[in-house]
């Protein structure tokens, strides 16, 4: 028996020659180490699989104690490392030999690289604590190297296998365990700058798995950052910053004198300090650190906007402090004045600091930097810094309103968005609200865009703030005409935000006169319509309003309340029938009338199982007709509604096809009954996976029930198949394969089957011994009267549902001018586009372009094209590079978007562990499920493009 | 050491810069400015003051140019051409291209039109230039074996720039002019921690700290629009070069971004000139003119368009840029006369005017002015003022301190009551050394040089391997033979120098008697003298030899039986003087004698 298992393994060997073979073989051919240094390189080309590691790795051993070139030691090393990282091998086996090479070993850069090697085969053997000890026991040793190499790996080394916590080192009584903490704190005043960067970077490394750092190293990492080097300053900050969140209300001294403060406050004031180091990549780290740093008093924290103006000794007052004057004195600032800014009085020689140990103007410096990022950094903690601390918050908006003309767009519109996230904190002084509009004439439709956005959830003050900013949305409106859906969205947060504000505006914005008529205002004219969203929207909340309308304005307001219903919200007029009834405040959203009516619909037809099957295709035609209709009317329903009826599409075609007559009738009559009913699978197929993909809110209970209708419809496919197609042989693989996917149904959502009671799923489960062992033909004839019998699911709604919709701005496709170009070189084509509820856009979102000849060509636009303006909103703007041979004339190519899915990202099967494959093995055979595939989701644009004949 | 003197121009006064630096031997002379108050000798820097007898070429082993401004460089054609000096020139390459165009400009004002005569001419201008070396930032210029010249990015105007002067181990940072925040064309002064021995750094705000440069400049864009919204006209009166460009920058990009139509007109002339050098020296301006570059250089504006006398009377708005800066003359000044009478228009001083000019008059609130030919020119157009500086502050001159870390700091270019409070602050936050010398004055400042010896790696290897790791902070001990020689000085092993200088190597040992008394035979005393010393010093190899001596790592101790008294033993303690730190040891401690409780 013996025999026969050793005879059948080296049979095995025999048919795949091991890797480890011809790799020795290859090895001992070689004559020179350049030789077989070349061998090694093509060697690590090829994966290698995971029975045979460890044999290559034993060969490689071999050769690197037999080998006297270092070069091809080292690369020896470096292939033991990445051999160890083979996914499914377990490097324990290695590890004393890879030790064991450390001993003897002369040269610094094979030394580093074996290092190396040890720390990947330590982070693959984690859990194993006495494999960890010995390892850092290794890199203690060596940490008195001379090269800064070898101390590099031995640090980085310690900290990520060093013991994190407290009671191993009691137990293991070896030197090395005892303080991690202290050996590689002792390396912060190595003579090498890389060393210490490495050292401080094993700290973070050791508290980012968890140890908890000492306080005592906080002087230490004090005196670093006035370090020379830049690495070695970045890294230190980011270990400041650590320790502050750990030990923020410890006491510290402040040298020099006899005062105290909290840790977090020194740290505070070092970082910020940090600011206006020499090096912008220490610039960078200090800003953005800062914004996390919520602990720090308010005292130090308002102390990094103060920057003390003098001019000859003499108190100046920022422009700020002058504008706040002038606007709380009741003047509008003029700023005309030679010498308002002249200086006061007499400074106290002193009192003046110029370099403050503190906080001081830190973010005055940060946001005045030379480099963009360091701006850019600056204003995003700001912005964090701000949202935890209103009177910051208050206080930093001079700033950032500032911050609105930098020369860099993607500042401008950073700082945007930031004033919009603290919005709620703040109120807008007129001469802030001045500046702001001042940015609505920007050229860039993001920045306008985002501006917008702002004013929606702006708290301005007064009725004057109100019309300027009217005034100048207007002012915008006739110069970006493009802008207005954008602008009247605004305006109607604008006006439902400040109703009282809006009020004693509205004679005036209506121009109305007590007297006499005016002339009734064009309907069509958009700044009109701007005015009246504005008006109506405050009109909600304010009931005294109507009474100024005049009548035209009522009539207005009827035709705007339906044309631009999600604008224009519901009123109670004075002597006018409701267009829809008041809503009383009892009532809940969820009792909402639509909201009812579609839970009353899809009752109704749960309840179709007692109908006739005229009966049932009727009703289901009207309900999915009322609530295509429901989803068009209520906008925040849509997403329920489509999906329901999505879902009730697919009912009514699987019922269609199962009616058909083609079922009676021999095989040879049905071919076209038969396109028909496979027709109606593969729609089924189509809008399974809509329904899966692109809505965003679907949770697994409606994940099963489309997976379920999926599995209806790969059933209907077989048995239409089986009826078309003579001979059994092609059944057999389909049967299968079908076979296979109930199976994987069953192991995803064991959970969900009890729920599943008479389902067509439920009933082939329980037939599922019968089926595995007959023959096609009878699997066929089951599933067919199983799909019959098989009641309808009832579709769970989840509490929000959104369709995913895409929606291409540019180009508009409007164009009779040709784009023309020369054949064979690209065009560049802009792109801009409005995504909503797309998860993970980057990954899915694609552009397709079709040309006439039907070729197509799909893009993957680049992750930085995409822009979150809002939550569940994305806008994607990106170049499309077309390229074609040379037409005779123009012609139009479509581009329209695509939503890429993989059914293997889909949240269900996410749960089912991946079989362990690594990347060695070439031809891995798909997933079962693994079907990949786009649904296009917005209009197809059409552009006229013409490649000309490239000129001789 | 003195090493420092300052020159016959500068020092408490902003006008004419010229300092002269005597460092380790070698002179160099720091800008060649002149003052542009004057009109007679006063002028020029009085050259005289750099060497009585002898010609100038010999006495100076360089002339460093910082930027292009004339009160930086305007007396160099006098100096190299008129005083005489053929030695190098250096100057960075933007610098290297304006400063004669400057120059001429200059030149042509005094002699062709104020008729002056004893002034350079422009064969002068050009043979100048020829003897100016351009540098390239960071580049390190050897002007000769020993003295070599750095140059850093100093913002401030167009290829401005700081120099670091080095000679040996002594080394000199000059600053000229430079500004420490950025702006609309240029980024910051920048240097890295050189450590130099002093620094020079000029101190016209000593005593000013700014306000952020933004919102000067929404003011002014925010005036500029309103005006040019309303239909008025703008003129804007600069000097052609510096501010101009910043200014013109900012106009573009606002135009740019908002979408005006307003057209914007740039004097000709000068400035093309000099709008050419900007597009060609992007890798001297900020970081987003050298990153949009590529798709365009701001400096070739879409929007300025040159102009024509005749687009004065053209109706609608328009906003003009002009010389000069002050409206004293030119085109400025007839633009101003011609648009003075509307309300509409608007006048943006961009910068200080002299006193008597028409700009001081309209700027301290003058309404009416009498022109030439005893015209009254009423004013009603609006009268603007905007301070675009661009010269380090009193922060911005302590951020450069801290980056540089210099040993000792001297002002210069700046009042001196301003300077002693900005002394004071230096003083008192960096615990260095301040100066601030007079004009013609001479400050000699101290150094500690540290000499460099070179040591040979394998001794330094051997040495280092010795003992623990180098600590940073503390001095390590080493031994070796230091040779000086040929004015060079070299630390080797004693092995090579022994072999270099031909001698023989001599041993020399120390014997030492010690006395115990111990009344047993001499192997057993030898015996415990093993075991004390072997519990003792636990980090040495002590070995027992067969021949009864010990020897501890390579010193020998030999017991012999006492003559005269067999109850004393003789140890016979004897070490090389390498070892004569063990040695002393172990003698002191076999004098102690031996433990009683061993044996």
């Amino acid at each position: 028996q013996q025999q026969h298992e050793d005879l059948s393994a080296k049979k095995l060997r025999l048919t795949k020659p091991s890797k480890s073979a011809a790799l020795h073989v290859d090895l001992c051919k070689a004559t020179s180490p350049a030789d077989a240094l070349q061998y090694l390189l093509q060697f690590a080309r090829k994966p290698v699989e995971v029975e045979s590691v460890e044999g290559v790795v034993r060969i490689l051993l071999e050769h690197y104690y037999k080998e006297n070139d270092a070069s091809v030691r080292l690369k020896i090393a470096s292939l033991l490392g990445l051999l160890s990282k083979t996914a499914g091998f377990s490097p324990d086996c290695i590890m004393d030999d890879a030790i064991n090479t450390l001993q003897n070993e002369k040269s610094h850069q094979v030394l580093a690289q074996l290092l190396d090697t040890l720390l990947v085969i330590g982070t693959k053997l984690t859990e194993n604590p006495s494999v960890r000890m010995r390892l850092v026991e290794v890199a203690c040793k060596h940490l008195t190297d001379s090269s800064h190499g070898v101390r590099n790996k031995c640090l980085q080394l310690i900290g990520c296998l060093g013991p994190v916590e407290k009671g191993v080192a009691k137990e293991v009584e070896s030197q090395a365990a005892k303080d991690v903490q202290k050996i590689i704190g002792d390396h912060f005043n190595d003579q090498d700058p890389r060393v210490r960067t490495a050292a401080i970077k094993a700290m973070l490394q050791l508290h980012e798995r968890g140890l908890k750092l000492q306080q005592a190293i906080y002087s230490q990492a004090c005196k670093l950052l006035a370090d020379d080097y830049e690495q070695v300053r970045s890294a230190a900050v980011q270990l400041i910053w650590v320790l502050s969140q750990l030990y923020p209300e410890s006491i510290v001294p402040i040298p020099s004198s006899n005062e105290e403060i909290r840790l977090v406050d020194d740290a505070f004031g070092k970082i910020c300090h940090m600011v206006s180091d020499g090096s912008w990549v220490v610039r960078v780290q200090a800003a953005k650190l800062l914004g996390s740093m919520q602990q720090v008093s308010s005292h130090f924290l308002e102390q990094t906007l103060d920057k003390k103006l003098m001019s000859d000794l003499r108190r100046k007052r920022t422009a700020h402090e002058r504008a706040k004057e002038l606007y709380s004195s009741g003047e509008f600032s003029s700023g005309r004045k030679w010498g308002d800014d002249a200086p006061k009085e007499e400074i106290d020689t002193g009192a003046v600091n110029l370099i403050e140990s503190g906080a001081c103007g830190a973010f005055v410096h940060g946001l005045e930097d030379e480099m963009y990022e360091v701006r850019i950094a600056a204003v995003e903690a700001l912005c964090m810094l701000a949202q935890s601390s209103p009177s910051f918050a208050e206080k930093c908006l001079d700033f950032l309103v500032d911050m609105f003309n930098d020369e860099i767009e993607e500042v401008r519109l950073q700082s945007i968005h930031t004033m919009r996230k603290i919005s709620n904190n703040i109120t807008l002084r007129e001469d802030q609200l001045d500046t702001v509009l001042a940015v609505l004439e920007d050229s860039s439709r993001d920045i306008r865009e985002a501006l917008h956005e702002l004013l929606c959830c702006t708290n301005v003050s007064t009725k004057e703030g109100i019309h300027l900013a009217l005034v100048e949305l207007l002012k915008n409106l006739t110069k970006y005409p493009t802008d207005r859906e954008s602008i009247w969205k605004c305006l109607k947060f604008l006006g439902s935000r400040h109703p009282t504000l809006v009020l004693p505006l509205v004679p005036e914005l209506l121009s109305t006169h007590p007297f006499f008529d005016t002339p009734e205002p064009d309907m069509d004219d958009p700044a009109y319509i701007a005015v009246l969203v504005l008006i109506f929207n405050a009109a909600k909340s304010c009931p005294t309003m109507p009474a100024l309308f005049s009548d035209h304005t009522f009539r207005h307001y009827a035709y705007l309340r339906d044309s631009l219903s999600h604008l224009v919200p519901p009123l109670r007029l004075p002597g006018r029938k409701l267009v829809s009834p008041p809503v009383s405040p009892s009532i809940t959203p969820h009792e909402d009338p639509s909201q009812q009516f579609l839970h009353q619909s899809l009752e109704r037809v749960y309840n179709l199982q007692h109908l006739d099957p005229q009966g049932i295709q009727e009703l289901l035609e009207f309900t999915i007709r009322d609530l295509q209709r429901l989803g068009e009317l209520q906008s925040e329903l849509a997403g329920m509604a489509d999906f329901t009826a999505t879902y009730l599409q697919c009912q009514l075609l699987l019922i269609k096809a199962l009616q058909e007559k083609l079922w009676n009738v021999a095989a040879p009559l049905y071919l076209k009954q038969n396109a028909l009913a496979s027709a109606a699978a593969k729609q089924i197929l189509e809008e399974t996976y809509k329904m899966e993909f692109m809505y965003s809110g679907v949770e697994s209970r409606q994940v099963v029930i489309i997976h379920h209708m999926r599995l209806q419809a790969k059933a209907l496919q077989l048995i239409v198949t089986a009826r078309t197609t003579r001979g059994v042989e092609p059944l057999f693989g389909m049967c299968e394969k079908f076979l296979q996917e109930v199976d994987s149904f069953q192991r995803c959502f064991i959970s969900e089957l009890p729920h599943m009671q008479g389902s067509f799923v439920d009933k082939l489960l329980d037939l599922m011994p019968r089926l595995v062992t007959s023959k096609p033909s009878e699997v066929v004839k089951i599933l067919q009267t199983t799909l019959r019998q098989s009641t309808f699911l009832h579709l769970p709604l989840p509490e929000r549902l959104y369709r995913a919709s895409a929606n291409i701005i540019e180009p508009t496709g409007e164009s009779d001018n040709p784009l023309r170009f020369t054949s064979g070189l690209v065009v560049a084509l802009d792109v801009d586009a409005t995504l909503e509820h797309v998860q993970d856009p980057q990954g899915t979102v694609k552009v397709q372009v079709l040309y006439p000849d039907g070729q197509a060509q799909l893009i993957h636009p680049k992750p930085a094209d995409f822009r979150n303006p809002g939550p569940g909103r994305h806008r994607l703007i990106t170049q499309v590079y077309l390229s074609h041979t040379a037409w005779t004339e123009p012609c139009q190519i479509e581009v329209r978007l695509l939503l890429a899915y993989n059914s293997n990202r889909s949240k269900a099967t996410a749960k089912i562990p991946k079989s362990t494959w690594s990347e060695s093995t070439d031809a891995l055979p798909q997933s079962e499920n693994g079907i990949e595939g786009t649904i296009p989701f917005s209009k197809p644009v059409k552009v006229y493009i013409m490649p000309k004949p490239a000129r001789r | 050491m003195p090493f420092f003197r300052l020159g016959p121009g500068a020092g408490q006064d902003v006008g004419r810069s010229c300092i002269l630096v005597s460092i380790a031997g070698k002179n160099v002379m720091l800008d060649c400015g002149m003052h542009m108050g004057y009109n007679d000798d006063r002028r020029f820097p009085d050259f005289s003051y750099i060497t009585q007898n002898g010609r100038l070429t010999d006495f100076l082993d360089c002339v460093i140019i910082s930027h292009f401004h004339l009160d930086h460089c305007g007396a160099l054609p006098y100096f190299s051409e008129m005083v005489g000096y053929d030695g190098p020139i250096y100057m960075t390459h933007p610098t290297k291209a304006i400063c004669p165009i400057l120059l001429e400009d200059y030149r042509k004002i005094t002699v062709d039109k104020k008729g002056e005569t004893n002034f350079f001419t422009s064969q002068m201008i050009k043979d100048c230039m020829k003897k100016v070396v351009a540098v390239h930032l960071h580049q390190t210029v050897q002007v000769d074996e020993e003295l070599e010249i750095k140059a850093y990015y100093a913002g401030h105007v167009l290829g401005a720039a700081m120099f670091q002067i080095k000679v040996g181990c002594e080394s000199v940072v000059y600053t000229g002019d430079y500004n420490m925040t950025p702006d609309r064309h240029l980024g910051a002064a920048w240097i890295d921690k050189c450590r130099p021995d002093l620094l020079i750094t000029e101190s016209t705000y000593a005593t000013t700290i700014r306000d952020s440069k933004r919102c000067r400049e929404r003011d002014f864009l925010k005036k500029v629009h309103e005006t040019v919204e309303r239909g008025g006209k703008v003129l804007i009166p600069v000097f052609a070069l510096g501010r101009a460009q910043e200014l013109c920058i900012l106009l573009e990009t606002f135009w740019e971004r908002m979408n005006l139509k307003a057209p914007i007109y740039f004097s000709t002339g000068l400035t093309e000139k000099a709008n050419h050098y900007y597009k060609l020296f992007i890798t001297w301006t900020n970081q987003k003119i050298r990153k949009t570059f590529v798709q365009r250089n701001m400096f070739e504006f879409k929007h300025i368009k040159a102009f024509d006398r005749a687009f004065a009377d053209n109706p609608g708005p328009m906003v003009v840029f002009a010389t000069p800066g002050m409206l004293h003359a030119g085109q400025s000044l007839q633009i101003f006369r011609k648009w003075a009478g509307n309300e509409k228009n608007m006048v943006i001083m961009p910068g200080y005017c002299v006193q008597g000019t028409v700009g001081h008059k309209i700027l301290s609130g003058q309404r009416k002015l009498e022109m030439e030919g005893r015209q009254i020119l009423e004013v009603k157009m609006q009268v603007e003022y905007m301070s675009f500086s661009a010269h380090a502050d009193a922060k911005g001159i302590m951020q450069l301190i801290r980056q540089a870390e210099p040993r000792n700091v001297l002002l210069v270019h700046g009042e001196a009551k301003k300077m002693e409070f900005l002394k004071q602050k230096i003083e008192q936050e960096f615990h260095v050394n301040c100066y601030m010398p007079a004009n013609g004055e001479t400050t000699t400042i101290f150094t500690n040089p540290s000499i460099p010896v070179d040591i040979s790696l394998g001794l330094l290897k051997r040495e280092t391997a010795i003992g623990l790791l180098p600590d940073v902070k503390k001095p390590k001990l080493m031994h070796g033979t230091l040779i000086m020689k040929d004015n060079s000085f070299r630390l080797v092993s004693p092995e090579q120098a022994l072999k270099e200088l031909g001698l023989a190597e001599h041993q020399l040992r120390f014997t030492c008697r010690v006395h115990i008394q111990d009344p047993r035979k001499e192997h057993e005393t030898v015996l415990r003298v093993y075991n004390h010393l072997k519990g003792v010093l636990k980090d040495y190899s002590v070995q027992h030899l067969p021949d009864g001596s010990i020897t501890v790592e390579s010193i020998l101790i030999q017991a012999t039986a006492h003559s005269e008294d067999q109850g004393t033993k003789v140890l016979l303690v004897s070490w090389t003087y390498q070892d004569e730190e063990l040695g002393s040891y172990l003698t002191s401690l076999l004098k102690k004698g031996l433990p009683q409780s061993t044996s």
